[in-house]
Parts: structure tokens; C-alpha cells; sequence
């Protein structure tokens, strides 16, 4: 008894050390852009979108999965494998891609920190520029330890959205009946929004993200098993979340009347009514989720950028050492922070062009990552078994096809 | 075919020279640069041939088979071509080196490989010269077909050259057999500081991790392998061969081998134990029986005790005789019982008359710590006392083994 106790906890324990990439990469999908696609589902169709979510968790965990598996089989980055594969071109316009797209998603997150502290009456002027400082010390002074664990803390406040949720005390029945009965509605509108919640799921930048942190960790084939577990495990919370913030604004909004938003902090608003706390946490969930993607979107960019062209990279390098990746970085940060403060810019535009971007550039990442997967080569006893095989390429395709339709309606807004 | 004279080339890159084209003695184009070869058993920096696109099959030309040079094309002198076969004993540039990881020996780290340049020499030969990493290359490698070279080259040149010469590049070679054939060997590696060479390990996949090791001499490789992280050292170990492994052991300090082994999965570890010598295996071993964080696990074995009547010079005799662990600082006495009976620090023996008993040096104070010991009150004593080093010894009072204040800095460091 005592020894399976004893198991048990090293088991735990285990499963402690290797927590950290999987988790934090599908835990900020859920960023100032997924909170608006979810807020928005919510208050215009109520609770009949919720039935997605399930088959959303299973296409993430199967793209991450294997992301998380060649970071630890091969202990080297996405870029690292495409670049040896794939020879520099095709690198270097896949990172160009991946610099633009990220950009516009900064800009995103950075606005996203602007709206949700106007609410509580900072002027943009003030948090803007402060959220930027913040990130770039957080980077810059942080190892990677100490960054990880400011991301794993961000992780833990989502738990915001669970709580404004249950304060708005939506009809619980109706949401639980209407997770498991798919719907189908041949309306434009219903049709868009299911594309843009998976469209938006599985964005470019988390497969380079989630593989370059599994191997920053020293994660090995060894602790595999658990890591795949963490991977899992974070694409449920990530579905978990974004189930919550559905029904907080199915409850407040739809239930009131059926209604479009403008963004993340009409929802907010119309959480109001169901009291402060409820209103109070869905903001701070929001400045959460955006400040956490506007760190770690820059810093991911660098890295990944860096190490598929070859430039010297890393926290722990001197200015003098890696310029290349400080000033990417850099340049994400005042770039992506200081558009927002540009009177009339057209920010919208931007986050469709950027739903457009990453939807040209993830076929490719997806398809890259299927075939490196499959290399006996690079992956050994490691590659996908035939009957994964299936899975994964279906659920490329499928999400090429939505993503591709994501782009075709995102194109007609800008 | 062309009357003017151009300035003789001093370099090509070999992004320029994929895409030249080859032509006959009668100038009659044959194809385009494909690839070009090294044959590293013969010369470990001349082309050796040219894989020539033409039609269905791949050409090889042979370096003599060459007349002339140029960014305008390649001439032949001879017409004799054979098709491609590929070949266990050629490095191809393209397939093989670009793209690729290597190590900058003289640098002390692993980069990319984006272009190679080489020497142009009698207007016909190439020898590489400098394998290109850095933004230069990148521009290089992404316009390259897109404008001319000649252009290329003078758009490049505000950008600082970033290239490793060819005689510190060590290429990476997973498969022992071609690690042969291609006459890599690891000779750069071994002269490095074992830290800078455990630097670089660290920044490799497992598989030229594990290839690296395999190739390296026991000695470097020992040295390597003590700097590393627990968890890579592990990961080393069992992928190797069980007595590879075990030579790379006995190279190490015992403490250092019992620490690296029992991060190993207990099978391995016992296999790998098994191939060991037995000396060395049995420190190891007695090492192992210690529990993990405790001052056992802690301690060199390789220190220098002497009865307690020695004298100085008796002293002085046994240092010259014994291998003592690199850093201690101390010899320490035993009485006849072989209990610990005193430390001495080596400073104290120096100037002394050579008959001095060395009891008369001995510090006042021992401090000791039982092999049971906690490392964090290990810590502590270091602190407290301000030692050098802590002797460990066993329920009798018999030395065991020295903690050494390196160990504290180790400690630290994981821990923060």
C-alpha cells in the first residue's frame, strides 16, 4: 500500500517536471482573439455552439502531439527540422510569414490589453506603453524557468472565465444537452462562426511554440509518455475555458437577445447586469490572456525565426551577441504595442488579415509536420503508426479545408 | 569561345556554383551543376567531382577533367564523363553539408551550415575553404537565381562575412560505418575544454549526441560527460554500447560515475556496471549503495590518508605516489584502528622540516559529516564552517570519502 503510494507520487512528480509546454501553448490559444470568437459564438447562437469544442480538442491534441513528440525525439525546433528537410528557402518564407502573422497578433493581444484596462478607466496611453515594458523585462530578465513559470501562473487566472460563468448561472441543462448534439444550420452566419472557432484553434506559431519549449525543457523520448499526457490534459482546460466563456455570454447576452458584439469588452458589458464580479472577472480574464500572448508571442517569434536561418538566439546571449533576435523581438514588442496608439487604425482589418495569413501559412505547417513526422530518418521507432496516420492526416485536411474557408471569409472583410 | 580575358576568380560560393553550366571541348553545353563531392580519404578540402544534370541521369566529372572556371560556366577538357553512381565514400555539399549542423570547433558551438566558399585554384580546381553561417550567407542563398551573381556579390558586401574555416568545421555523422568512409574524425573535439565541448553536446539531438560520444576517445568523452546535466548524461549512457560506456566510466571520478549511473535505468546501469574493470566497478558500486541526496552520494573517493605518525616527508611521498581528485586540498590522518583522526591542509606542509610528525599540523577543530548525511546539512557545515572540504565517514568513524566545495556551487546552481 505504502509502496504504491509511494508510486504514485513519483508518478506526480514526474508528471510535475514535464508540465509547462503542452499546457501554456493550448491554454493561450485562448488569446484576446479566441476570447472574442467564443464571446461572440456565445452571444449570438447561445449554447448551440458548444458542441464543437469536442471535436476542436481532438484536432488540437493530434497537431500537438506530434509537435511535442519531435521536440522531444529530436530535441530540435520545428524550424530546425523544416530548414534540414526543406533546405532555407522554403524557411525563410515560411518565417517571413510567420513574422507578419505574429505581428498583426501582437497588435491584437496589445489591443486587447488597452480595451480590458479602459474599463477599469487606464488610458491606453498609459497601459499600452507600461504592458510593453513589462514584456520586454519579462523577457529579457527572465530565464527560461522563471518565464515559464509567470506563464504557468497566467494559465492558473483563466480560471477567471470558469467563475464569471457560474456567475452569470446560465441554463446548465441547455448547455450540457447542446455539447454533445451537434447542430447543423445551413444559415451563412452559423456556418462562418463554426469555421472561425476552428480556424482560429490551431494557429502556426503554437507548433513552432510548443516544440522549441519541449525541447528548451529537456524533455526526452524517455518522459514522452507524460508529456503526451500534459498535452491532453492542456487541450481539455483549453476546451474547458472556452466552453465557460460561451456560456457566460450564451447566458447574459443571448439569453437577453440574440446579438452580434463588436469585441471582447461588449461582452464584458453584457455581463454587467450579473453583477460586478462577473463583469470584473471576464476583464480580467481578458487583460490576462492578452498580456500572456503579447509576451509569449514575441518571444516565440525570435526563437523560431533565429533557429531556422541559423542566427545565434536565446535570453541568456548578450545584446552583442544575438542582435538578430533582440531586435525582432523588440521590434514585435514597439511595433505591435505602438500601432495601438495610433489614432483610427484600422485594427480589425489587421486581425483578419492576420485570420488570413496564418490560414495560407498552416497547410504548410501541417503538412511539413506530417511528413517529418513520418521520417524514419529523423523520428526512428517514434513515427505515427499507420492507423495515427489516418487521424492525423484527416484532421489536416479538415483543418486545412475550414482554415482555407476561414481565409476566403476573412478575405471578403478586409 | 569567349576571345576576352576575364579577371581571374579568386573564390565561388557554392550557391553560385549549383546552376553553372558545363560545357564540352567544343563549348556544346552538357547541363547544369547539380552537386559537388569531396572524396575526404584523399583530400579532405578538394573537390573531387562534379554531378552534372543532363537528361535522365546525373554526370561525374572528375576535378582533372576540367579546364576553366568562371561564374560564365565550366569548361571540360576531356569528354570521358561516367553517370553518377552515389557512393558510401563521397560528401556531397548539397545534400549532406548545407542545411546541416556542424561544430565550430574553433568557436565552441553548433551552427548551420547556409553556404560553403571555396578556393578557386589555377583558375580550374576548388577547395573548400570556409563553410558560411550568418546573415551574408542567408542573403546569398536567398537571391541566388534570382539575380545574377555578379550582382549578388556587390549587394553583399556591406554585410560582415560571418564563415567558419574548413579545418575547424566538424561535420556530424550519425552512422559510424560513414563516419569512416567520410574520414570524420573528432581530434578538434577532443583538444577542447571538456565545459566548452559539453556546451556544444548539450546543443545536439541525441543522435549526434550519442554518435559523438561513441567516436570520441574515453578520456575527452569522460570529460565531457561530467559536465553534463544528470538527466543528458543518462540519456548518453544508455544509448551507447555497454562497454563503450563502461570505458567512458573508468575514465571518470568514481563520485562523478555514480552520479551519472544512477540517473540510469537500473538494467542498463547493472550491464554497464558489469563491463566495467573491477576496481573502478567497485567504487562505483559502494558509491551507488549510498542514498541519493545524502553526503555519500556526494564525495570523491580519490583522496590521500596517511597514518597518523607519518611525518612531513612521509607525507610528501605519499602525494607523489597517490592520485588525488583535482582541488583537494587537504590529507588526511587515520589512526591505527583506521578512524579519522585529523586534516591537514596541504598549505601546512610546505617550509615545515622535513621530520615534523604531522600530528603537530593538524587542524584543532575536525569537522565531519556521517555518509548519511542530508546534502542540505552538508550545505550548511560548508557554510557555517567555512570549509574546503568535508571528510565523510562511516558508523565506525572510518573515512569514506571527501565532499569537496565545488560540489556546494553544483548544489546551488541546480537548485536555484
Amino acid at each position: 500500500m505504502l509502496k504504491s503510494i509511494k508510486a504514485l507520487r513519483y508518478h506526480v512528480l514526474v508528471f510535475f517536471s514535464v508540465i509547462g509546454p503542452g499546457f501554456i501553448t493550448a491554454v493561450v490559444d485562448n488569446d484576446a482573439g479566441g476570447i472574442f470568437t467564443y464571446s461572440q459564438a456565445g452571444a449570438k447562437y447561445g449554447y448551440l455552439p458548444l458542441w464543437t469544442l469536442a471535436p476542436i480538442t481532438v484536432l488540437l491534441i493530434v497537431t500537438q502531439e506530434m509537435c511535442s513528440r519531435m521536440g522531444a525525439v529530436t530535441e530540435k525546433g520545428l524550424s530546425d527540422l523544416i530548414r534540414e528537410e526543406f533546405g532555407l528557402r522554403t524557411t525563410f518564407l515560411m518565417m517571413a510569414a510567420l513574422v507578419a502573422a505574429n505581428l498583426l497578433n501582437v497588435m491584437a493581444n496589445f489591443a486587447g490589453v488597452a480595451s480590458s484596462l479602459e474599463l477599469f478607466g487606464v488610458s491606453r496611453y498609459i497601459s499600452v506603453p507600461l504592458a510593453g515594458t513589462a514584456v520586454w523585462l519579462l523577457i529579457v530578465k527572465g530565464t527560461y524557468a522563471t518565464v515559464e513559470k509567470v506563464f504557468l501562473f497566467a494559465c492558473a487566472l483563466y480560471v477567471c472565465y470558469i467563475v464569471s460563468g457560474v456567475l452569470v448561472k446560465p441554463d446548465w441543462k441547455e448547455a450540457a444537452l447542446y455539447s454533445v448534439r451537434p447542430v447543423l444550420m445551413l444559415d451563412a452566419g452559423y456556418l462562418q462562426m463554426l469555421i472561425g472557432m476552428v480556424g482560429t484553434s490551431v494557429a502556426p506559431w503554437m507548433q513552432f511554440y510548443l516544440q522549441a519549449a519541449v525541447v528548451e525543457k529537456g524533455i526526452t523520448a524517455k518522459d514522452y509518455l507524460k508529456s503526451r499526457i500534459e498535452v491532453i490534459v492542456g487541450c481539455i482546460a483549453m476546451s474547458v475555458i472556452a466552453f465557460f466563456i460561451i456560456v457566460a455570454c450564451a447566458g447574459a447576452i443571448w439569453s437577453v437577445k440574440p446579438q452580434d458584439i463588436a469585441d471582447a469588452t461588449d461582452a464584458a458589458k453584457g455581463l454587467k447586469p450579473f453583477g460586478d464580479w462577473a463583469y470584473f472577472l471576464f476583464c480580467a480574464g481578458l487583460l490576462n490572456a492578452s498580456f500572456f500572448a503579447a509576451c509569449l508571442l514575441p518571444l516565440s517569434t525570435a526563437y523560431t525565426v533565429c533557429e531556422g536561418l541559423g542566427f545565434e538566439s536565446g535570453v541568456n546571449r548578450k545584446f552583442g551577441e544575438a542582435p538578430i533576435f533582440y531586435w525582432l523581438f523588440t521590434g514585435l514588442i514597439v511595433v505591435g504595442a505602438g500601432v495601438i496608439l495610433l489614432p483610427n487604425f484600422p485594427l480589425v482589418k489587421m486581425i483578419l488579415l492576420s485570420q488570413v495569413i496564418n490560414g495560407m501559412l498552416l497547410p504548410f505547417v501541417l503538412i511539413f509536420m506530417i511528413l517529418l513526422v513520418n521520417k524514419k530518418r529523423v523520428m526512428h521507432e517514434w513515427t505515427n503508426s499507420p492507423a495515427y496516420n489516418v487521424v492525423a492526416w484527416s484532421a489536416v485536411v479538415l483543418m486545412i479545408g475550414l482554415t482555407l474557408a476561414l481565409v476566403a471569409i476573412s478575405v471578403r472583410g478586409i | 569561345m569567349h576571345g576576352t580575358l576575364l579577371p581571374q576568380l579568386s573564390h565561388l560560393y557554392l550557391t553560385e556554383l549549383i546552376g553553372l553550366v558545363v560545357y564540352d571541348l567544343r563549348g556544346r553545353r552538357i547541363g547544369k551543376i547539380q552537386d559537388a563531392t569531396l572524396l575526404p580519404l584523399v583530400d579532405s578540402a578538394r573537390v573531387d567531382r562534379f554531378l552534372v544534370g543532363g537528361g535522365w541521369t546525373w554526370l561525374s566529372v572528375r576535378h582533372d577533367q576540367i579546364d576553366s572556371i568562371s561564374l560564365d560556366g565550366i569548361r571540360l577538357r576531356d569528354e570521358v564523363l561516367t553517370p553518377y553512381h552515389a557512393d558510401e565514400y563521397m560528401l556531397r555539399l548539397v545534400r549532406d553539408l548545407l542545411d546541416q549542423q556542424i561544430i565550430d570547433a574553433q568557436g565552441r558551438k553548433v551552427v548551420r551550415v547556409t553556404d560553403v566558399t571555396f578556393q578557386i585554384r589555377d583558375g580550374r580546381e576548388l577547395w573548400v575553404m570556409e563553410v558560411d553561417i550568418g546573415l551574408r550567407s542567408v542573403f546569398r542563398r536567398l537571391l541566388q537565381g534570382v539575380l545574377p551573381p555578379k550582382w549578388i556579390r556587390k549587394l553583399q558586401s556591406p554585410i560582415s562575412v560571418n564563415s567558419i574555416p574548413w579545418e575547424f568545421s566538424n561535420i556530424l555523422e550519425p552512422d559510424p560505418q560513414r563516419r569512416l568512409r567520410l574520414n570524420i574524425t573528432t581530434t578538434l573535439l577532443e583538444k577542447m575544454h571538456p565545459a566548452d565541448l559539453a556546451d556544444i553536446v548539450e546543443e545536439l539531438g541525441p543522435d549526434d549526441r550519442g554518435a559523438l560520444f561513441e567516436a570520441m576517445d574515453a578520456e575527452a568523452a569522460a570529460g565531457a560527460l561530467s559536465e553534463l546535466e544528470p538527466d543528458i548524461q543518462a540519456s548518453i549512457l544508455e544509448n551507447l554500447e555497454a562497454d563503450k560506456a563502461a570505458d567512458i566510466l573508468e575514465e571518470m571520478a568514481p563520485d562523478e560515475a555514480a552520479a551519472a549511473l544512477s540517473e540510469v535505468e537500473a538494467e542498463t546501469s547493472a550491464e554497464i556496471l558489469h563491463e566495467m574493470e573491477n576496481q573502478p566497478m567497485t567504487e562505483v558500486r559502494d558509491l551507488l549503495d549510498y542514498e541519493e541526496g545524502t553526503a555519500g552520494r556526494l564525495m570523491t573517493t580519490e583522496y590521500t590518508a596517511v597514518p597518523s605518525g607519518f611525518t612531513v616527508a612521509d607525507a610528501f611521498a605519499t602525494l607523489g605516489r597517490e592520485e588525488t581528485a583535482e582541488g583537494l586540498n587537504t590529507i588526511f590522518l587515520e589512526d591505527s584502528d583506521g578512524k579519522l583522526a585529523g586534516a591537514i591542509p596541504l598549505s601546512r606542509l610546505f617550509g615545515k622540516a622535513p621530520g615534523t610528525p604531522l600530528v603537530e599540523l593538524e587542524l584543532d577543530k575536525l569537522i565531519k559529516a556521517p555518509a548519511d548525511m542530508p546534502e542540505t546539512q552538508v550545505m550548511e557545515l560548508f557554510d557555517k564552517y567555512n570549509l574546503l572540504t568535508l571528510p565523510v565517514v562511516d558508523n565506525d568513524g572510518v573515512l569514506q570519502g571527501v565532499v569537496m566545495a565545488h560540489e556546494v556551487i553544483s548544489f546551488l546552481r541546480q537548485d536555484r
